[in-house]
């Protein structure tokens, strides 16, 4: 019944009015494109660079070897990708990446004290018990957030300490130096997941590409991903359309524990041995990763796919500087600068789609 | 009669990309009068505002100040000028003081350095006494207070400079009529002291009450201007859509069926507490809740939701004693309520159309655990022809929708739940007079489904003209109860300010 006539859109690309927001809009589509695609864009331009400097950037033991580099961070940026789409934070991953891979260790090493005796696990069974571990920290960092009011950023940087705390008592700060196992005692084989290849790519690289798909169906196609997003979006909101707003929450920190523990058994693998200081910082590695690959720290928007890409550019950044000689320190400082430059390009791709949003409407 | 005019714009035009905003506008606003600007949402208004206020440059045009050519070339220099500007959203600073928030940015100094905050009280405070609040202490924090008191302490903010010309968009939009009592002295104040006052908005009934002037815009044009006198509110509302103003509301006429919610004695302890309150709402029937803000009525409608849990009370629905308090529990049982913000308990705004219409119903459009993108695309698109919404796309973000086709997204939300019963709060505020009558529609729409409809609303011409039922809420309890053949405004008023408790029957 609303007769009003909304003035006719220009035909074509030339519009006459001079000094509009989107003067070009097929020029602003084009850099959206661009913008969105440029986690993409930027690790095409990073391999282009270093195998301009470095022939043996862009072979294919190098590719092999950074990307198997690549999964354990990418595995740890998932979990904290699902948590930060809430519109939290998850700063204890790498803690009990730790806590998770001294569990294991402890278990392979010296078995677990019963009354009777030790008993020792198969490998299928520790892994297990470590992802278990690292999920029910993650509940707990969900409980006392939901439970007790708690601002995800101190609750978690908490369990940041506990949880490494918790790796150190451990062992009482020593290392699990032998993880090989016994035939005898049935727990042989750790060793498959971080050292082992299956069909020339390596079994964490496979883990990786498992646990990316899982997360993209989670989030792209289930009720519960679309719940994450609005959540994360608009928690009032979420309340009111009948969302058990607590439930998602304490269902993404179990989330990211889990995948913070699997993170913790591949390097723990990988090593040999266990170390209670093994992943120590990583959390930053991963928050970065999914910075960079456009989750906003608001929540609500953000893809696992893009995190992954996020963690291909730090990891893939990282070799080349290692591989053509600069040094560490140096490294630090690049890395920093490509993970602000990223928030500030995800600023003018927000800016620039609620300009053409408007435009259209 | 003419009083001279202070500030013209003279054959302005405004173009966004290819959309001309406004189409060569001859705008006078007279000195020391209230100027009135109304118009639909997206008619102009607020485009013109930000020229004359100098937050936007016209494509084309000049605008006059005291008969001279002058440029605004931003907020600031319209400032200079005397030009004030008061938004319809509130920008203070909520854990600031109120007389910190009125200086903010322009502190007065002792020495160079120091802020003089004994002296900033002081002009606060003589400011809140022009506003009629000399009993509030400039010291309290702005957060704590009321939504209304912190639009005045946004118009003192705008009082403390030197103001000639002062623009308020939608000012009354948040406050009880109280309040606006308190805001027309002001502005009638304002124009002895030779003040003008441009003046947008929405409700007829109020500024007929204060406006010299009134300018109506539609689809970017200026199409009346007139002295408020020689008008009548048919007459306006015509200028505004078009047509004509008694089609505005549909009256529901269908027949009252069974008792689908039944409230008893329920109280929610709080800032704003409910007392004791008990209702009826039945098939077919649409139920208004006048009063204030403040009186308790968003209290009421969430804790029915769910979303605060009661003292005491019982609740029914469909005759059934519902004793889990819980969202879900009452989503189960056939309640669905459309929240009185939008932007903050609505809408997800990171979402598309579809998301969002979709949201509370998600885990039903699934196939073998995975979400089906047709059933999905099916659903929404179903309720947005239904509803009548006006999208660019069903994966358009829902923000860049009109008001009314965001509130058409929030309700097409509320109904996919398949509710017997609609809490409706506030339904039409911020939404043009075009999307209101669509609203008071469907209201009357659904009614005659079967449904129960329990609304929420502060303006009295609505209440009066859909409600079949009105009750009148005041300090948390039921005062008054009116159907729709014996309520008149003025008992509505009275009720609304009443201390009188209404005795269950």
């Amino acid at each position: 019944m609303t007769d009003t006539h909304v003035a006719s859109p220009p035909k074509g690309a030339a519009a006459p009015e001079p000094g509009g927001p989107a003067r070009n809009p097929a020029l602003a589509r084009a850099a959206l494109l661009l913008l969105r695609g440029r986690t993409l864009v930027v690790l095409v331009l990073l391999v282009v660079f270093f195998s301009a400097i470095s022939s043996e950037y862009l072979t294919q033991s190098n590719l092999i070897l950074m990307t198997k580099h690549v999964a354990i961070n990418a595995i740890l940026a998932i979990g904290v990708t699902f948590v930060i789409l809430t519109g939290g934070i998850d700063l204890s991953v790498g803690s009990i990446a730790g806590l998770a891979g001294m569990v294991s260790g402890g278990l392979l090493f010296k078995g677990l004290n019963v009354p009777g005796g030790t008993v020792f696990f198969s490998v299928a069974v520790v892994i297990l018990i470590g992802i278990v571990v690292g999920a029910l920290v993650g509940a707990v960092n969900g409980l006392v957030i939901t439970r007790f009011k708690v601002a995800p950023f101190i609750a978690t940087l908490g369990m940041l300490y506990v949880a490494r705390g918790l790796a150190q008592l451990h062992s009482n700060g020593g290392t699990y130096p032998d993880l090989a196992g016994d035939p005898s005692r049935g727990n042989t084989g750790f060793h498959f997941i971080g050292v082992d290849s299956v069909l020339g790519i390596p079994v964490a690289v496979w883990i990786m590409v498992l646990v990316a798909i899982a997360a993209v169906v989670v989030t792209t196609r289930t009720p519960f991903g679309r719940r994450i997003f609005a959540v994360g979006g608009n928690e009032r909101a979420a309340i009111l359309a009948g969302i058990r707003v607590n439930r998602v929450k304490i269902a993404v920190y179990v989330i990211s524990g889990a995948c913070a523990a699997l993170a913790g058994l591949l390097l723990t693998s990988e090593l040999g041995a266990a170390y209670p200081d093994t992943a120590t910082t990583y959390e930053l590695n991963a928050i970065a990763a999914a910075v960079l690959g456009g989750t906003a720290l608001s929540g609500g928007r953000g893809t696992i796919i893009g995190t992954v890409m996020g963690a291909f550019v730090i990891g893939f950044l990282s070799d080349g500087l290692v591989l053509v000689g600069v040094s560490t320190f140096w490294q630090s400082v690049v890395k920093g600068a490509v993970i602000v430059f990223a928030v500030i390009t995800e600023q003018a791709q927000q800016r620039l789609q609620s300009g053409l949003a408007k435009h259209t409407a | 009669m003419t009083a001279p005019e202070i500030l013209q714009a003279r054959n302005v035009s405004k173009s966004y990309g290819g959309v001309r905003a406004l189409k060569d506008v001859t705008f006078t606003a007279y000195r020391g009068k209230v100027n009135v600007l109304v118009g639909e949402n997206g008619a102009g208004k607020s485009t013109l505002m930000k020229i004359l206020s100098g937050a936007e440059q016209p494509t084309s045009g000049e605008i006059l100040l005291d008969g001279e050519p002058v440029t605004l070339p931003s907020p600031r220099d319209a400032q200079a000028r005397g030009i004030g500007i008061i938004h319809q959203e509130l920008s203070l600073f909520p854990d600031l003081s109120i007389a910190e928030n009125m200086f903010a940015g322009r502190e007065l100094r002792r020495g160079r350095r120091f802020v003089d905050a004994r002296r900033q009280r002081r002009r606060a405070r003589e400011v809140l006494t022009r506003l009629g609040q000399e009993r509030l202490d400039p010291g309290t924090l702005v957060g704590e207070l009321p939504i209304g008191q912190q639009q005045l302490v946004e118009i003192g903010r705008a009082l403390l400079e030197d103001v000639r010309v002062l623009i308020m968009d939608e000012p009354t939009s948040a406050l009880s009529s109280h309040e606006v009592g308190v805001l027309f002295g002001v502005m009638a104040d304002l124009r002895e002291q030779d003040v003008t006052v441009i003046y947008i908005s929405h409700k007829l009934d109020e500024f007929r009450r204060i406006g010299d002037w009134v300018t109506v815009f539609r689809d970017g044009n200026l199409v009346a201007h007139e002295s408020m006198s020689r008008t009548d509110t048919g007459w306006i509302v015509r200028q505004m859509v078009g047509r004509d103003p008694d089609s505005l509301y549909v009256r529901n006429s269908s027949a009252v069926g069974d008792v689908l919610l039944e409230v008893r004695d329920l109280s929610v302890a709080g800032a704003v507490p409910v007392d004791n309150v008990s209702l009826t709402v039945r098939a077919g029937e649409v139920v208004g809740i006048y009063g204030l803000m403040g009186a308790g009525r968003t209290e009421l409608v969430e804790c029915l939701m769910g979303m605060r849990k009661p003292v005491t009370g019982a609740v029914h629905i469909r005759g059934k004693a519902e004793n889990e308090g819980t969202v879900q529990a009452r989503m189960g049982a056939g309640l669905a309520l459309v929240p009185e913000d939008r932007q903050r308990d609505g809408l997800v705004q990171t979402m598309s159309v579809r998301d969002n219409i979709l949201l509370a119903i998600v885990a039903r459009l699934t196939h073998g655990g995975l979400l089906s993108g047709g059933a999905e695309q099916k659903t929404a698109a179903a309720k947005v022809k239904d509803l009548a919404i006006k999208i660019p796309g069903l994966s358009a973000a829902v923000t860049a929708l009109s008001g009314g086709n965001q509130q058409k997204v929030v309700l097409a939300r509320a109904l996919l739940t398949e509710p017997v019963v609609l809490l409706l709060d506030e339904p039409t505020r911020g939404i043009d007079v075009g999307a209101k009558a669509q609203i008071a529609a469907l209201m009357a729409d659904l009614a005659a489904q079967g449904f129960g409809v329990l609304f929420i609303s502060s303006e009295l011409a609505e209440v009066i003209a859909m409600a079949d039922r009105v009750l009148v809420m005041a300090r948390g309890r039921i005062t008054a109860e009116f159907t729709a053949e014996n309520v008149t405004e003025e008992a509505l008023v009275a009720a609304s300010a009443s201390d009188r408790v209404l005795e269950a029957s």
